[in-house]
């Protein structure tokens, strides 16, 4: 076994070995988080929000480097903020999304952070973004963290377009289910969004409630 | 409303005692000078004209355009120096590119003008440099937003419009706007008003020879500004031209109407023939001088 004096961790990156998730449906999108925060073996916060608002409507999901996740998004938070009363209307997902893919790009050598950006706006709906290294991709559902290796084929096989907002919920739910299970840096309760033309909803659910399988 | 502003009028950054600031109002008048532009904002787009003077027979056609591209879905129509003018599109262009640049999307029209009509305004406060000698306009269509027209001026003031006109015929040109439904126009029968409008305020006297620059954005051309197509404006100067022709036919008769008024120094008082007030003493010259006025436009 491991010779540990108990103080590695104070040293190491805070990282949040994460599973993220975001879908999309029909008039919105929805989004979802596990809440745990590692420093190498260590849980060092076991209820973080990983779903950051960057506007009304439009969150992304944090993974990577705690403090380069957090930072780039509280960055964007602020650059909307000023952009919609520039442009006075609410900003657009994209605009989001181009915004964070600016700084994830210019800086990839600097930093160690994925953010997925999602949310709506009345042009084009619910959209989800991919800003892995720097790229721009718009995608049906967009998976991060250390946890999403795990879940890639289940995700391949169970997602479908024209689903509900409470479908989305229950995909979005059983993925993250399934990958906390898993992956050893995902963990605690499960966070979950839900934007559409209405409003935004944030719920979580707590680990003894969320979905089992069959070896649970 | 003109007056002199002597003593108060060197300088941008000097107001006059009645609260005026003379360098801005003289950039205005240099806009006056100008030839005329015009755009309407119809249902499902917007169409520029430019009645753009030719000085000179040496140059080559097409030249010195004044409706500029900013971006793939913004057009912009100048009057006033075209080389301040010039140098505001280059402006415009790099706020547009920069926006693209920072939130991956088309600028929003009234977001560009905003910036760019900024941008001016800074040049009206400082007595180092002196305002921007020109006004344009600028118009764009968007599938989700519609079309859209806004208007900047050397004061640095930027205002949305259905329809505007700027230059030295913008008055006549406002009227004969105004006569327009265009809330219920589509682009291709605003096209044909259009180059009418700028044949009706182009004055065949003091100036000769002009070439009508159209060109318009819309849902006809996708959201993307270009200039009109040939067929397209043959059949818009055609029908201006002859628009122009049947109201020559019709002011022949006004015109007789307009001599007797001009012979006089008062109006004749109602039933009163023209001749009992010694309508022919008048040299033949003035008479000419007179028909020529009514024909041109002021």
């Amino acid at each position: 076994m491991l010779q540990e004096t108990g103080t590695e961790w104070l040293s190491q990156e805070v990282k949040t070995g994460t599973t993220i998730i975001a879908v999309e449906f029909d008039g919105g999108v929805v989004l979802g988080s596990d809440s745990r925060v590692s420093a190498g073996a260590s849980v060092v916060n076991r209820v973080m929000n990983k779903l950051s608002p960057l506007h009304d409507k439009i969150y992304c999901a944090l993974s990577g480097s705690a403090a380069d996740a957090q930072t780039i998004a509280e960055v964007v938070h602020y650059q909307l903020d000023v952009h919609s009363i520039e442009i006075d209307e609410d900003p657009q997902v994209r605009s989001a999304a181009t915004l964070v893919r600016n700084i994830s790009y210019k800086y990839k050598e600097e930093l160690s952070a994925h953010l997925i950006v999602a949310g709506w706006d009345r042009r084009d709906g619910g959209q989800v973004f991919a800003t892995l290294s720097g790229l721009l991709t718009r995608q049906p559902f967009a998976v991060g963290g250390s946890g999403s290796s795990h879940v890639y084929g289940f995700v391949d096989a169970e997602f479908r377009g024209g689903m509900s907002k409470e479908e989305c919920q229950q995909f979005v739910v059983n993925t993250l289910s399934l990958a906390i299970n898993r992956d050893g840096s995902s963990g605690g309760v499960a966070y979950i969004v839900s934007i559409d033309e209405h409003g935004t909803e944030e719920k979580v659910v707590l680990g003894n409630d969320l979905p089992t399988f069959f070896d649970q | 409303m003109s007056s002199i502003g002597t003593g108060y009028d060197l300088s941008a950054s000097t107001f006059s005692p009645d609260g005026r600031v003379f360098q801005v109002e003289y950039a205005m008048k240099a806009v006056e000078n100008s030839s005329t532009a015009i755009a309407i904002r119809c249902k499902d787009g917007v169409v520029f004209g430019v009645e753009k003077l030719v000085l000179s027979k040496l140059y080559e056609q097409g030249s010195n355009k004044r409706i500029f591209n900013i971006d793939r879905h913004v057009g912009m129509a100048v009057a006033g120096l075209l080389a301040d003018a010039r140098s505001l599109s280059e402006v415009a262009r790099d706020e547009a590119s920069s926006f693209r640049s920072s939130y991956g999307h088309d600028i929003p029209l009234k977001h560009l003008s905003d910036r760019v009509a900024m941008y001016v305004h800074a040049y009206t406060l400082y007595s180092a440099v002196r305002p921007f000698g020109c006004s344009f306009i600028l118009g764009s269509y968007d599938k989700d937003d519609g079309p859209q027209l806004y208007m900047v001026d050397p004061s640095g003031i930027s205002h949305g419009y259905w329809g505007c006109a700027i230059g030295k015929a913008k008055q006549a040109a406002k009227t004969e706007i105004e006569k327009l439904q265009m809330k219920e126009m589509t682009c291709r029968e605003l096209v044909k008003e259009v180059a009418k409008i700028i044949y009706i305020v182009h004055d065949e006297v003091k100036d000769k020879a002009f070439e009508l620059e159209l060109s318009w954005v819309g849902e006809v051309t996708n959201g993307r500004h270009q200039l009109i197509p040939e067929e397209v404006r043959q059949e818009a100067e055609k029908y201006a031209k002859d628009s122009l022709e049947e109201e020559d036919d019709s002011d022949e008769d006004n015109m007789r109407w307009h001599v007797s008024q001009r012979l006089h120094s008062t109006a004749p008082a109602a039933g009163e023939s023209p001749t009992e007030r010694g309508a022919f003493r008048d040299k033949p010259q003035g008479t000419m001088l007179s028909l020529q006025f009514n024909h041109g436009i002021v």
